[in-house]
């Protein structure tokens, strides 16, 4: 019993950044009904400047984590830009194609910056060491990782559901032909989504190589997919969706590491991806209505 | 008021609008009346900004609109009840309103407006925090012409207001037209329901097939025997 609820709290510090990525891609997709396949490169780059800002520039890490934040929504309104808003009456697989494009792009760009070498996000001296509660041990980050998590997704939430741009958001994904003749700027608020969904994959990319350390060009591929599996899980496109796929994947991933093989895990957490697609392709949270990607 | 001047508007290779204007002059309401396919409703999307003419152009208040993005006349003054409704299914018939005063450059209070629309569409109010996609088509069809109203358009165009409802509620809708008109508001009219868009229009035309074929005072129309023939049954 002790050791399954050690699995779990593992589980949930894992979801919570799986729940934080996952939001990104459901939100991009309600919105353009695309798959951004290049929002794990987010998470990747998320970690780079939030490594830069504390290694290189000597910030503080809360000051880190909002940099990162800063300049994960800006590269995400700028591959907007350049790379999706030109296709957006263009047949769906062109901008699936792109977006691996950009993936790639991303990903050597980095390796020839930086190149391969796996560096280390250094200990912050206050998240070091554990907490033990009835005598499960859980790691100070933890709390920090789940704790900021949720608050985002809160403010998220809150967002979406009651400020005029979320309403905006809202609208637009609904219908964007009408949401037009509201006077809304389809364009601008397509650009906001953006922004807001690779501010959360930055900072998942922090808290990710916070909790485990390493900062790597590819490290955003597993994490990235993970998470869309995730967001597939909940309903892609439904925000609550995502967040409870986040939490599901990172807890059944730990409880098969702990108590099936670590090798397996990840089989089976794609092939949760599967049966959802053949069973209940619409996700937990979603009506079932068809959708071809 | 609204000038739309010689436009051309093509789909890919179809060529669905081939040469049209008309003109809609403060205070007045103008139908455009013609059957299924004959274009109405590209050039509602014409007008609106939402395509653009292969040539010809639109003005509004004298200033050409042609290239102007679509939420950007709204502001200007002009809003648009779309065909088949398209109210926001998933938001509630509070925040559709609330969509409908995007534009609104006087931020934070509407309750005038609310006022106003309940008023008119006193079934609304009951329904403030109902999700819009459960409505009945009716309600929806007020629903999607009271959240136009919140942008205080200085001309609205409707496309087929009638589409789908029961006659008595189609008396209502065109009442309801009528008063809207009536306290200042200039209207552009689509309507397949002809004889009832003629009675209530001071001018028409007739579309077929991407031109105008007639157009006049409305009254007129309605004794054309042509015009009887084709759309009057
Ligand atoms: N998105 C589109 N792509 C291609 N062709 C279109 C498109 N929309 C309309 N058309 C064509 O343009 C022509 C005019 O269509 P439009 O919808 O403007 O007619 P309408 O007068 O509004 O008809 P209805 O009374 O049925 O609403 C039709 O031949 C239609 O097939
Ligand atoms: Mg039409």
């Amino acid at each position: 019993m002790k050791d399954f609820l050690q699995q779990i709290i593992y589980g949930i510090n894992a979801g919570s950044i799986y729940a934080l990525i996952a939001l990104g891609y459901t939100m991009v997709y309600g919105i353009v009904k695309l798959i951004n396949f290049a929002h794990g490169d987010i998470l990747m780059m998320g970690a780079y400047f939030g490594l830069l800002a504390i290694t290189v520039l000597g910030l503080p890490f809360p000051l880190a984590i909002v940099i990162a934040m800063l300049v994960c929504a800006a590269f995400g309104m700028i591959i907007n830009k350049v790379a999706y808003k030109p296709l957006r009456n263009a047949p769906r697989i062109s901008a699936l194609i792109t977006a691996l494009g950009i993936s790639m792009f991303l990903e050597n760009y980095f390796v020839v910056q930086f190149g391969l070498e796996v560096r280390k996000m250094p200990e912050i001296a206050w998240l070091k060491g554990e907490v033990f509660i009835g005598g499960l041990s859980i790691p100070k980050v933890t709390f920090l990782i789940v704790g900021l998590s949720i608050a985002c997704m809160i403010a998220l939430q809150f967002i979406v559901r009651k400020t005029k741009v979320g309403k905006a958001m809202r609208a637009v994904s609904e219908d964007m032909q009408a949401a037009k003749l509201m006077g809304i700027n389809v364009d601008k608020t397509i650009s906001i989504t953006f922004a807001l969904g690779s501010a959360l994959g930055g900072l998942g990319g922090v808290l990710y190589s916070v909790a485990y350390y390493q900062v790597e060009p590819y490290m955003g591929i597993l994490p990235g997919l993970k998470a869309f599996v995730a967001a597939v899980l909940g309903g892609i496109g439904i925000i609550p969706g995502a967040m409870f796929g986040g939490f599901v994947m990172g807890i059944i991933e730990n409880l098969t590491k702990g108590f099936i093989s670590s090798s397996w895990s990840n089989a089976i957490l794609f092939g949760i991806l599967i049966l959802v697609l053949l069973f209940k392709p619409s996700g937990i949270f979603g009506k079932n209505t068809r959708e071809k990607v | 008021m609204l000038k739309v001047n010689d436009i051309q508007v093509y789909y890919g290779a179809i060529h669905a609008i081939k040469g049209i204007s008309f003109e809609v002059n403060q205070g007045e309401i103008v139908t455009l009346i013609g059957a299924n396919g004959a274009g109405k409703t590209t050039i509602l999307h014409t007008v609106s900004g939402l395509i653009k003419p292969k040539t010809g152009n639109v003005q509004l208040f004298d200033k050409e609109i042609s290239n102007i993005e679509a939420h950007k006349i709204v502001e200007m003054g002009m809003a648009q009840v779309p065909e088949g409704r398209r109210v926001f299914a998933k938001m509630s018939v509070q925040e559709n309103l609330e969509m409908g005063a995007f534009s609104r450059k006087d931020k934070g209070n509407f309750d005038a407006d609310y006022d106003m629309v309940f008023e008119k569409f006193p079934r609304l109010k009951e329904r403030r925090k109902q999700l819009a996609g459960t409505m009945s088509g009716g309600e929806q069809q007020m629903l999607a012409m009271a959240r136009a109203l919140m942008s205080r358009p200085k001309i609205l165009l409707m496309d087929e207001p009638s589409m789908g409802l029961a006659p008595i509620l189609v008396d209502e809708i065109f009442n309801i037209i009528q008063e809207i008109n009536k306290a200042g508001t200039t209207i552009l009219l689509v309507e397949q329901n002809a004889h009832k868009a003629l009675t209530i229009a001071s001018r028409a035309y007739v579309l077929e097939t991407g031109t105008v074929v007639l157009s006049g005072p409305a009254n007129e129309l309605l004794d054309n025997d042509e015009v009887k023939r084709a759309y009057l049954g």
